[in-house]
């Protein structure tokens, strides 16, 4: 197994070696400048001062030369400063913004498994019952509706109209002045909407998969075994059903990984939350390219380690899947 | 100076309500009396801010947001009153001497930084010399270049000394001064003073002091006791950064926000209601900036003047100023805002004339002569392609009602919406377009020099248009050199009257600017400034104070 894994490890450098080339031409194939050089129309900046900067920034060498240079920092672990105008580390504007998209998704996360696993159970269970079709219906509503859409009508009702939750952001103005538990409540009462609204989109593909995966399990031999030695229904299918069942749900979170520090750039943009999501359109929009740069291999070396991760996965919860080289170790 | 309007993401802030100057300006649900009481320290104002900051050194950041917040930690040496005209701020008093090349400000005594220690001369050399440094990233050296030598005096005065007259330098000197015994010996290290503590916890002369700064969360100013013209009322400012303009609007509507901008769509149809005026005041007044269809003069076809009036009277502005505006504006007729002393409403205009048009048109050659409703001169068609930014809906409406008012003349127009970065660069630099829709920023001089000037026409210059009109030229040399007002004001009245003679724009409109501000703030007087510059003097009666910590 541990062959399998370095050698697929191994694999993706190049894989990413080659995601990350494309990225950077495209980068620079995009029209426009980093808005630094470009400083909007807002032109006092004379033509030298621009190219002043461009010499600053490297920005005046053939684009093979950019890369090269921009390579060999990041060999080194060095993503370089900004160039929007407060020149921070590229790695420290990331950093502070990682634990929130983190935490926002592995709540989203954790809400819709908690939601969708039972529901496709009790869905498959009960297969083509009343239940079961409005429930079809009521994820594939979810699943069709634009989050931002959704985001925007919760935000009325809830924020405006009824007054009940906080409508964006993350703390409180008086945050620091609350007593710990009102601090708790705050923080919380301001994640309902935005986690809800995420969740509920997330619902369709994870419940409708849970309910797939139950069906085909319980036609299968083993199921009509433990029914045949006489086991409650209730054992037969939470025991012998669901963890089988479930299996596919649990290796699907590997490919989930780069997502969640991908940030949903809707739900950020909407809820005024200052995760990645944000980050990565503030940096596309003015060009910042050590910052995005920065992020591309983020996404790059966790969907490639997901990847990995999904596949070793599968040997691991299902014996069946034997991978060369380490079925016979 | 003229500065152009940014993309829509970053003009939408709350930047026209500081620097916009008013026509006709009255509160339009006018606060009543001092209900509540009169003028008491405390509260806190909150704001939103459709952008982070991208810094606390405003001299070297060209965003609104980074502006209006640094414009409270800051102060300057010159300022504007409420009618615009310049007034001392850390300057006293100033003297132009009589060959009017030099100015010699005197610095009032006992301004203090925020670290207690005292603002002098020393601080606005530094900032004059870190200014014109050509390694500093700033967007503002330019006046500061036509600076032949600088002096500190004493400890209270100092003087510039210009190559020539030049009209803009006073106000030009209405800059964030920056502390000197913080930023001189990093910046003589070589040290890029945005990688300072200064650019994120900064150190001030203003009225409010800078308390927290959470990245893409809210920034939190609060007010500085020791500030030379008096502790401000409002205890703290806050902005908070929603980057979504459909949020702001319902967090203003559940009165978690107390100042915004209004669109005209949320000043006409979404806020009209009794509880929503009730919680706030909402103020109309001209805006600073206008909107125009420019023509590319390189082009044969628009080189004609005939041409150029003939669009201008076949586009109909007060259908434009109620389609995309709500009415909401005022059509213009030159480069200038009504109302300020440099503008000339007796030039030429052009009310909405197709027939008219048509017989210009005519007269420049054009005729349909296939009976397919498009004129053709010399066998080609007249077709163009109007080019505009994306994101913002204003401009690409503006550009489809001016295209069916120019079909209806026999003129095919086509529209381009391009993002913002691309149009500039490969469009507007390259001077890669026909026509465009955009708009312009004002400033609080008259001087135009680089939107009109013939010299300005390189790629990263602002005559994208290409103008060229000798007397103009010699106008706006004239314009910039000359101090006294009276004359000033004949110079700007013939440059008005070529430019509306010329249209080498079809100049569109004037829109209104619509802030908002919460009912329990009391002591805003708009003025042709605005209302932002009193800020200091706003206030909230102590009953009805909101925010007690």
């Amino acid at each position: 197994m541990s062959v399998y894994f370095i050698r697929r490890l191994l694999i993706s450098i190049p894989l990413l070696f080659g995601i990350l080339l494309l990225s950077f031409v495209m980068l620079k194939l995009a029209p426009g400048e980093p808005s630094v050089v470009q400083q909007d129309l807002q032109t006092r900046a004379t033509g030298a001062q621009r190219e002043t900067l461009r010499q600053l920034y490297g920005l005046d060498k053939p684009i093979y030369v950019q890369f090269g240079r921009w390579l060999w920092r990041v060999v080194r672990l060095d993503f370089g400063r900004s160039y929007s105008p407060d020149g921070r580390l590229a790695l420290d504007k990331i950093k502070e913004r990682i634990p929130i998209t983190l935490g926002l998704n592995l709540l989203e996360l954790v809400v819709t498994l908690g939601i969708a696993i039972p529901l496709g159970i009790l869905s498959a269970t009960r297969q083509y019952s009343v239940f079961d079709k409005a429930m079809t219906l009521f994820v594939f509503i979810g699943f069709a509706t634009p989050d931002f859409w959704l985001a925007l009508l919760c935000m009325i009702a809830f924020g405006v109209q009824l007054g009940w939750l906080p409508i964006s952001g993350l703390r409180s103005l008086n945050y620091e002045y609350l007593p710990f538990w009102t601090q708790v409540w705050d923080f919380c009462s301001h994640l309902i909407l935005p986690v809800a609204v995420a969740s509920f989109g997330g619902l369709a593909y994870l419940s409708r998969l849970m309910r797939g995966s139950l069906l085909e399990v319980v036609r299968q031999d083993f199921i009509r075994t433990a029914r045949a030695k006489g086991l409650p229904e209730h054992d037969v299918i939470y025991r012998h059903g669901v963890r089988n069942a479930v299996i596919p749900v649990v290796t699907l979170l590997g490919m989930m990984l780069p997502g969640l520090l991908g940030g949903s750039v809707f739900i950020e943009t909407v809820f005024a939350i200052p995760g990645m999501g944000q980050l990565f359109v503030q940096s596309a929009f003015s060009r910042d390219e050590p910052v995005l740069m920065a992020l591309v291999i983020i996404g790059a070396g966790l969907s490639l380690l997901g990847n990995i991760l999904a596949d070793v996965s599968y040997g691991i919860v299902d014996p069946r899947i034997r991978v060369s080289g380490s079925g016979r170790s | 100076m003229a500065m152009p309007r940014t993309s829509a993401w970053r003009q939408a802030g709350f930047f026209l309500c500081v620097l916009a100057l008013v026509a006709c300006s009255r509160p339009a649900s006018a606060p009543s009396g001092e209900r509540g009481g009169g003028p008491a320290y405390g509260d806190t104002l909150v704001e939103a801010s459709i952008g982070d900051i991208s810094g606390l050194i405003p001299n070297i950041t060209s965003d609104s947001a980074s502006h209006e917040v640094g414009s409270l930690i800051y102060s300057n040496l010159i300022r504007t009153d409420k009618d615009l005209r310049p007034e001392g701020e850390l300057a006293e008093r100033w003297e132009i001497s009589p060959d009017e090349m030099t100015l010699t400000f005197y610095l009032r005594k006992g301004a203090k930084w925020h670290d207690g220690e005292e603002v002098t001369a020393a601080d606005v050399d530094f900032t004059y010399r870190y200014m014109i440094d050509p390694k500093t990233p700033t967007a503002y050296a330019e006046p500061f270049r036509q600076i032949e030598h600088a002096e500190v005096v004493d400890r209270y005065t100092y003087r510039v000394r210009y190559r020539e007259p030049y009209a803009p330098a006073l106000l030009s000197w209405g800059l964030w001064i920056l502390p000197q015994h913080i930023l001189e010996a990093p910046w003589k290290a070589g040290i890029d003073l945005r990688t300072t503590q200064q650019n994120r916890f900064p150190i001030g002369s203003g009225p409010y002091r800078f308390k927290e700064w959470k990245t893409g969360e809210k920034i939190v100013l609060e007010a500085n006791p020791d500030y030379f013209e008096g502790r401000p009322y409002l205890n703290r400012v806050v902005y908070r950064i929603i980057p979504d303009q459909s949020t702001i609007f319902l967090e203003l509507k559940a009165q978690n926000i107390d100042m915004s901008t209004l669109t005209p769509t949320q000043y006409r149809r979404q806020t009209d209601y009794p509880a929503f005026l009730k919680a706030f005041n909402r103020y109309k007044y001209l805006a600073n900036a206008y909107s125009y269809l420019g023509f590319n003069l390189r082009d044969p076809r628009f080189q004609d003047k005939r041409v150029r009036q003939a669009i201008a009277y076949a586009i109909n502005k007060q259908e434009i100023i109620d389609g995309v505006l709500l009415g909401l504006g005022r059509p213009a007729v030159g480069p200038y805002k009504p109302g300020t002393w440099w503008y000339d409403p007796n030039v030429k205009t052009y009310p909405f004339d197709p027939e008219k048009a048509k017989q210009l048109l005519a007269e420049a050659g054009w005729k349909d002569r296939n009976a397919d409703g498009i004129l053709t001169k010399d066998g080609q068609p007249f077709s163009f392609t109007i080019r505009t930014n994306q994101g913002n809906q204003v401009r690409q409406d503006t550009a489809e009602i001016i295209q069916r008012r120019l079909r209806a003349v026999g003129i095919d127009v086509k529209i381009h919406v391009v993002e913002w970065a691309a149009f500039l660069n490969t469009f507007i630099r390259k001077r890669d377009f026909e026509a465009i829709v955009l708009g312009w920023g004002l400033g609080l001089d008259p001087d135009q020099f680089e939107v009109w000037n013939s010299k300005m026409t390189g790629p990263d210059e602002l005559n994208h248009i290409g103008y060229q009109n000798p007397a103009v030229d010699t106008l706006l040399e004239e314009g910039r050199r000359t101090f006294d007002i009276e004359k000033r004001k004949k110079i700007y009245a013939r440059f008005q009257e070529i430019l509306a003679e010329d249209q080498p724009v079809v100049f569109l409109y004037v829109p209104d600017a619509l802030p908002v501000v919460a009912s329990r703030v009391k002591g805003i007087e708009p003025a042709p400034a605005g209302i932002a510059y009193n800020f200091i003097k706003w206030y909230v009666p102590k009953s009805l104070q909101r925010y007690t910590r």
